[in-house]
C-alpha cells in the first residue's frame, strides 16, 4: 500500500504549523523504524499540483491544525463530492481529491487529521496545549501506520471527529 | 435619494476585501471602492529582529508568493551587506536567483491562468458558476486542465531545487545563494520524462499563448471592451530596456507611451514614488511624485511590463511581444484583459530563461557569496509575477532592523483595481437593484485581471469568499448576495 502523509499550514503562524510538525516527527519515526511504502510531504497549503500527488497513493493523510471545536485531534474522511472552493492561496482536500479524481481517474482514501491549535500569530513555535495535542496525534498516527490496512478495513473505528 | 451595493469579499481573488458600489437618485452607478479589510503590521513586526533574518520572516507574509518575498528581501540585504545593487553578486549567486524566480513565476502565472482565468475564457463569465470553475474546465478540457497542473508542479520543484525547501526556504542569503544546483537536479529538469522536463514546459508555454490568441481573435470585442482605460504604467527595465523580472531601473511610461521616469536607480525609489492614505482602505495608493496622486497612480504586473519595456531577450517570447505590441500600434495597451495575455507571454518567457540558465555552468560551480562594506539602509526591488515589489530595510549598529517599507505589487495596482471595478459598475449595474451572479462575476474578473494578492497588501493572510451588497441612498440595504 502506498501511504502519503501531508502536513500543511505556515509554521511562521504559531499553531498553523502543527501539521507540519506532526509530519516532521512522523518521517522521523519511519525513518528510525525502515518504513517503507510511507512518504511525507509539506507545504503552506494545499494547491493543484497535489491532486497528481495524491494520485500515486492508495492512502492519503493530510494534516491540518484545526480551529474547530475539537479535543485535541480527529480523523474525517475526506469527499470530493461536495461543493468545493477555490482560491490560489488554498485549495481544500476535498477539492484536490476531486481534481485528481477528473484529471488522473485516481480516487485514493483521502483522511483529514484535524488537529487543534489555538495562536495564530506571526510567531515560530506552538503553544503548550497544541504541543500536547501534536503529540496525543503523533503516537495515533504511529498506531495506525504500523497497521494501515486494519485502519482502513475499519474506518468507523477511527477516532472520527 | 443614492444607493450602495457592496461586494465582499472576492472569490477566485486572493486575501480579503469587498467592493461597495453607491447608486444616485437615478439608480446611476456614482461611486466605487474597492476595500480592504483586514490589517496586519509586518513592518512594525520585523523591527527589532536581526536583518538576516529577513528572508526567512518575510515568508510568512503569505504562502502563495513567499519567493518573491525570499528574493526582494534578499536583494535589499544585498545592499546592507555590500553585494552591490543587483550587479554585485558572483554569476552563481545571480543566476540561481534568477532560476528560483523564473520557477516562481512560471507556476505562479500558470496557476492564476489555468484555474482562475481559463473558466471565464472557457465558460464565458455568465456561465452557470456550476460549470464556471476549473472542474469545469477539467471535465470539458482536460489537457488544459493536466498542463495547468503540471507547469505548476514544474515551477515548484524549480523552486526547492534553488530554494532549498518548500516551506521558509533559505536559498537565498545576504550577498547570495547557499548552494549549487545539483547535478542530479539539473538532469531532472533538463531531460526528465514527460511531462516533466523543459521542452515540454515549452512546448505547452506556446500551446497556452495560441489557445488564448486563438481565443482573442474570436472575441477581441469582449476581451478589447470589457474593461479600458487610459493609466500609467511602472516596472523595473532592463537599463538596455529589455524585460528584466529579477533587477533593473525604474522605469514610468503614461498612455500614450511617453516616459515618466527612467533608468531610477532603486535605491531611490522614495524620491519618486509615494504612497497616500485614504480613510476607508487599509491598503495604500502608492504614485508618482512629480504627478501627485490624482494624476501619478499606475499599473504594475505583465501588462505594465510589456507596456514599459522595449523588448524581450528571449526569442519566442519576443515574438509574440511583437504581435502584442502590433494590437496597439506599439502604443501601450490599457486595456484590462490583456493583462492575460501578457502573463501567457512571461510564462513564455520564463521557461526559455529557465532553460538558458539550466544550461549555464554557472549554477553548478562558482563562488556563491560576495560581501563588502556594510550599509545602514538597503533597498530590494523585484518583478513579482503580480508586479514590482519593494523591499526597504534600515538597520542600526546592532544589526537590529530599524524600520522597514514594502510595497507590494497589489498596493500598487490598487488605484487601477478601483478603476477597474468602477468601469464594471458603470457597465454592469448602472439602474439595476438587485445583483446577480454574472454581475458579481464580472467585477471578479476585473479584479482577477490583476492577479491581485491582498494577503500581501494587507500584509494578513486570509480568505477571499465573495459577497456584493446594494444600498440606497439612505444607506439602506437592498440586496446582498454572496459566494
Amino acid at each position: 500500500m502506498q501511504i502519503l502523509v501531508y502536513g500543511y499550514g505556515n509554521p511562521g503562524r504559531q499553531d498553523d504549523g502543527l501539521g507540519i510538525a506532526l509530519v516532521t516527527q512522523l518521517e522521523k519515526w519511519a525513518a528510525d523504524n525502515q518504513f517503507s511504502g510511507i512518504e511525507f510531504d509539506n507545504n503552506y497549503q494545499l494547491n493543484i499540483e497535489d491532486a497528481e500527488a495524491i494520485s500515486t497513493h492508495d492512502l492519503v493523510i493530510f494534516a491540518d491544525a484545526s480551529e474547530e471545536e475539537i479535543d485535541d485531534f480527529c480523523l474525517s474522511v475526506v469527499d470530493g463530492t461536495g461543493k468545493l472552493a477555490f482560491t490560489t492561496h488554498a485549495a481544500s482536500p476535498a477539492y484536490v481529491l476531486k481534481l485528481c479524481q477528473e484529471l488522473f481517474h485516481k480516487d485514493p482514501l483521502v483522511l483529514l487529521l484535524h488537529i487543534k491549535g489555538y495562536a495564530w500569530d506571526f510567531k515560530e513555535g506552538l503553544s503548550h496545549r497544541a504541543e500536547e495535542n501534536l503529540q496525543a496525534a503523533y503516537h495515533y498516527m504511529t498506531d495506525l501506520l504500523n497497521g494501515p490496512d486494519e485502519a482502513i478495513a475499519s474506518l468507523d473505528k477511527l477516532k472520527l471527529c | 435619494m443614492s444607493q450602495k451595493i457592496t461586494i465582499e469579499p472576492v472569490t477566485r481573488v486572493e486575501g480579503h476585501g469587498k467592493v461597495t458600489i453607491h447608486l444616485d437618485d437615478e439608480g446611476q452607478v456614482s461611486q466605487s471602492r474597492l476595500h480592504i479589510v483586514e490589517f496586519r503590521g509586518f513592518e512594525r513586526f520585523v523591527q527589532g529582529r536581526p536583518y538576516w533574518e529577513a528572508p526567512v520572516l518575510v515568508q510568512r507574509l503569505c504562502g502563495i508568493c513567499p519567493v518573491s518575498h525570499h528574493l526582494a528581501a534578499a536583494k535589499a540585504l544585498d545592499v546592507l551587506v555590500g553585494a552591490g545593487t543587483g550587479d554585485g553578486l558572483t554569476p552563481t549567486g545571480e543566476k540561481m536567483r534568477r532560476l528560483m524566480h523564473y520557477g516562481q513565476m512560471f507556476q505562479s502565472h500558470a496557476l492564476h491562468f489555468f484555474h482562475l482565468v481559463s473558466p471565464d475564457l472557457l465558460f464565458g463569465i455568465d456561465a452557470d458558476p456550476a460549470i464556471r470553475n476549473v472542474i469545469g474546465v477539467a471535465l470539458e478540457h482536460k489537457d488544459l486542465a493536466v498542463q495547468g497542473v503540471m507547469m505548476r508542479k514544474y515551477g515548484q520543484e524549480i523552486i526547492r531545487a534553488t530554494a532549498g525547501k518548500k516551506i521558509h526556504g533559505t536559498g537565498a542569503i545576504p550577498g547570495g545563494i547557499n548552494k549549487h544546483l545539483s547535478a542530479e537536479d539539473k538532469e531532472l529538469f533538463l531531460n526528465g520524462p514527460d511531462p516533466m522536463n523543459i521542452d515540454k514546459m515549452l512546448e505547452w508555454s506556446v500551446g497556452v499563448l495560441d489557445f488564448f490568441k486563438d481565443y482573442y481573435q474570436k472575441n477581441q470585442a469582449f476581451i478589447d471592451g470589457f474593461v479600458s482605460f487610459p493609466s500609467n504604467h511602472l516596472s523595473l527595465v532592463r537599463e538596455d530596456g529589455a524585460l528584466d523580472l529579477y533587477h533593473g531601473v525604474l522605469r514610468a511610461v503614461d498612455a500614450d507611451g511617453n516616459k515618466i521616469l527612467d533608468d531610477v536607480d532603486c535605491q531611490d525609489y522614495d524620491q519618486y514614488i509615494e504612497e497616500e492614505v485614504r480613510s476607508w482602505s487599509y491598503m495604500k495608493f502608492p504614485y508618482i511624485k512629480s504627478l501627485g496622486p490624482v494624476k501619478g497612480w499606475y499599473r504594475v504586473g505583465p501588462l505594465a511590463r510589456l507596456n514599459t519595456c522595449d523588448f524581450i531577450p528571449s526569442p519566442l517570447a519576443q515574438a509574440e511581444f511583437e504581435q502584442f505590441k502590433a494590437l496597439t500600434n506599439g502604443k501601450p495597451s490599457n486595456t484590462c484583459l490583456h493583462y492575460h495575455y501578457a502573463r501567457l507571454i512571461e510564462i513564455l518567457h520564463s521557461a526559455e530563461m529557465m532553460k538558458e540558465l539550466l544550461n549555464d555552468p554557472d549554477l553548478m560551480e562558482g563562488e556563491l557569496v560576495t560581501k563588502g562594506k556594510k550599509a545602514k539602509r538597503g533597498v530590494g526591488l523585484l518583478e513579482a509575477p503580480r508586479g514590482t515589489l519593494f523591499h526597504h530595510y534600515e538597520i542600526n549598529d546592532d544589526d537590529q532592523i530599524t524600520m522597514a517599507n514594502l510595497i507590494v505589487s497589489t498596493t500598487n495596482n490598487n488605484e487601477p483595481m478601483n478603476q477597474s471595478v468602477n468601469s464594471v459598475a458603470h457597465s454592469w449595474m448602472d439602474g439595476k437593484t438587485e445583483i446577480t451572479e454574472p454581475m458579481m462575476n464580472a467585477v471578479e474578473v476585473a479584479i482577477r485581471a490583476y492577479d491581485p494578492c491582498l494577503s500581501c497588501a494587507t500584509h494578513a493572510l486570509g480568505q477571499m469568499p465573495l459577497e456584493i451588497s446594494l444600498y440606497d441612498a439612505d444607506d439602506q440595504l437592498l440586496d446582498r448576495k454572496r459566494t
